[in-house]
């Protein structure tokens, strides 16, 4: 975090009212190349929507979003383009059940980055390779386990080489038992030196693998720090007590 | 005369078949060319509409929820009167055959429309989401993600009403468009008997059952994989 160079994901300011509710009060964040950082906190306390204020699937009411130093909520901004830059991963995974697996990965690099098939192909399988599921490639989501969907969507956002991943609880809909084979393709992905935001309740991945933890309440950050110190120390009362909740 | 050759006599006399042969038969292509045009007009009518619609322009969206509403709610045969002998007045002289196919199609398109629309509908939020996440914009994940899921569920439907509206293109015979009743039609009347009547209904069931069972064929093949 003394790195000098600016930060992969600057959020400045931001703020996000449903009609009179407003859901992110002014939320400052930078996240830095090749640094995950967690977001925790209960729910409706805000971090689903500003992880999805980050792409833009919600409109900020306020404040600022930078992607590598653009400016994702500025006019001019070409948002389609910032998105393939922005990789993310949905709770329910949202693989599209009409296509294999493959179609699945290789959908936006043929329709959005007009990559020729074989070369499509060629990335999609790499892609696939890295989260373990090469040999997948022709089943459809329908015939795959909760675990490999949401690998094959951690696949299909990777395909693209985003320059930052948004998790939004990636684990919550998976049996326990399958939890772990996804925590692992993430924490390879960190390995891989990729620039994460994940909207997690995974304490143990958050632990061994978050380089710092967030705390969210009622649209704030309430503190922030390393994993260690947020886990075993947190100094806000509201964070003491959702790290007992969760711990229970 | 035994009542079973008065029967036959009524229904199937043979040189009234042999004579109106022709006519029925010329009825056949005149259903078939309006029904054809109906068809391709009205379900892509509809399709476009269902997809203006789902761009959510507040204004844009009640014109087509109006015309929808009206022209589901009117009786075909109605619209079919008003625009045959209302649009003259106004200087516009459609041929029969052209105004029997504009009001068919546009009542094929509110009804397809609306299935159209509903199938958008059921697809999840998150596969838009999903889609438009990875940079696709709104026309591509229209095209590759929202409507490959939503016309699979619309088939069925669709198919059901495209019958149902298609059968209307025998309410040309109100305003003489030389389709099959009207040919049976004419017939009857020129004989004095119903077997051209008969031959009409014959054709029509020729005619149809092709397209039932073509219509069952669909919603198998489509059913698949609905997860």
């Amino acid at each position: 975090m003394t790195d000098a160079r600016p930060p992969i994901l600057e959020i400045r300011g931001l703020r996000k009212k449903f009609h009179d509710v407003e859901v992110l009060r002014g939320i400052d964040l930078a996240v830095q190349s090749q640094e995950l950082v967690f977001v925790i906190g209960p729910s409706g306390s805000g971090k689903s929507t500003l992880l999805r204020c980050c792409n833009r699937l919600e409109e900020p009411s306020a404040g600022s979003v930078r992607i590598d130093g653009v400016d994702i909520t500025a006019r001019s901004t070409d948002i389609n383009a910032m998105r393939r830059q922005i990789g993310m991963v949905f709770q329910s995974f949202n693989l599209y059940p009409h296509m294999t697996v493959l179609r699945n990965v290789t959908l936006a690099l043929a329709k959005v980055l007009r990559k020729p098939r074989a070369e499509a192909e060629r990335i999609g399988k790499a892609a696939l390779d890295r989260v373990g599921l090469a040999d997948k490639a022709r089943s459809y989501p329908g015939e795959l386990s909760g675990g490999q969907q949401q690998r094959v969507a951690i696949a299909r956002a990777l395909a693209l080489e985003p320059k930052v991943m948004l998790f939004d609880e990636p684990t919550s809909a998976l049996d326990p038992e399958l939890v772990g084979s996804v925590l692992n393709v993430m924490r390879e992905l960190k390995r891989g030196g990729m620039t994460m935001l994940v909207v997690s309740h995974e304490m143990r991945f958050a632990r061994d693998a978050a380089d710092r933890v967030v705390f969210m309440d009622h649209g704030v950050i309430v503190e922030e720090g390393l994993p260690q110190q947020m886990f075993s120390a947190p100094s806000e009362a509201r964070t003491r007590a959702f790290i007992a909740e969760l711990a229970r | 005369m035994g009542a079973w050759s008065r029967f036959l006599d009524t229904f199937f006399k043979w040189e009234i078949i042999e004579r109106y042969f022709p006519a029925i038969i010329k009825g056949v292509v005149v259903t078939i060319e309006i029904a054809v045009a109906v068809v391709i007009a009205g379900i892509l009518l509809g399709l476009v509409l269902a997809i203006v619609r789902a761009l959510r322009l507040l204004a844009v969206n009640a014109l087509i929820v109006v015309f929808v509403d009206v022209f589901r709610a009117l009786p075909p045969l109605v619209l079919v009167l008003l625009v045959y002998f209302g649009l003259p007045n106004i200087g516009i002289n459609l041929p029969s055959f052209a105004v029997l196919w504009l009001v068919l199609a546009l009542v094929l398109a509110a009804f397809a429309e609306e299935i159209f629309w509903a199938g958008i509908l059921s697809i999840p939020k998150g596969q838009w989401e999903a889609a438009r996440s990875t940079g696709l914009n709104f026309l591509g994940t229209l095209a590759y993600i929202v409507l490959p899921q939503a016309i699979r569920l619309t088939v069925p439907p669709l198919t059901n009403r495209t019958i149902a509206i298609t059968k209307n293109t025998a309410l040309g015979t109100v305003i003489g468009v030389g389709e099959i009743l009207n040919q049976a039609t004419t017939a009857q009347s020129f004989s004095s008997n119903a077997t051209p009547l008969m031959m009409g209904a014959i054709a029509y069931v020729v005619l149809f059952i092709p397209v039932v069972v073509l219509g069952r064929f669909l919603e198998t093949r489509f059913a698949w994989r609905r997860i």
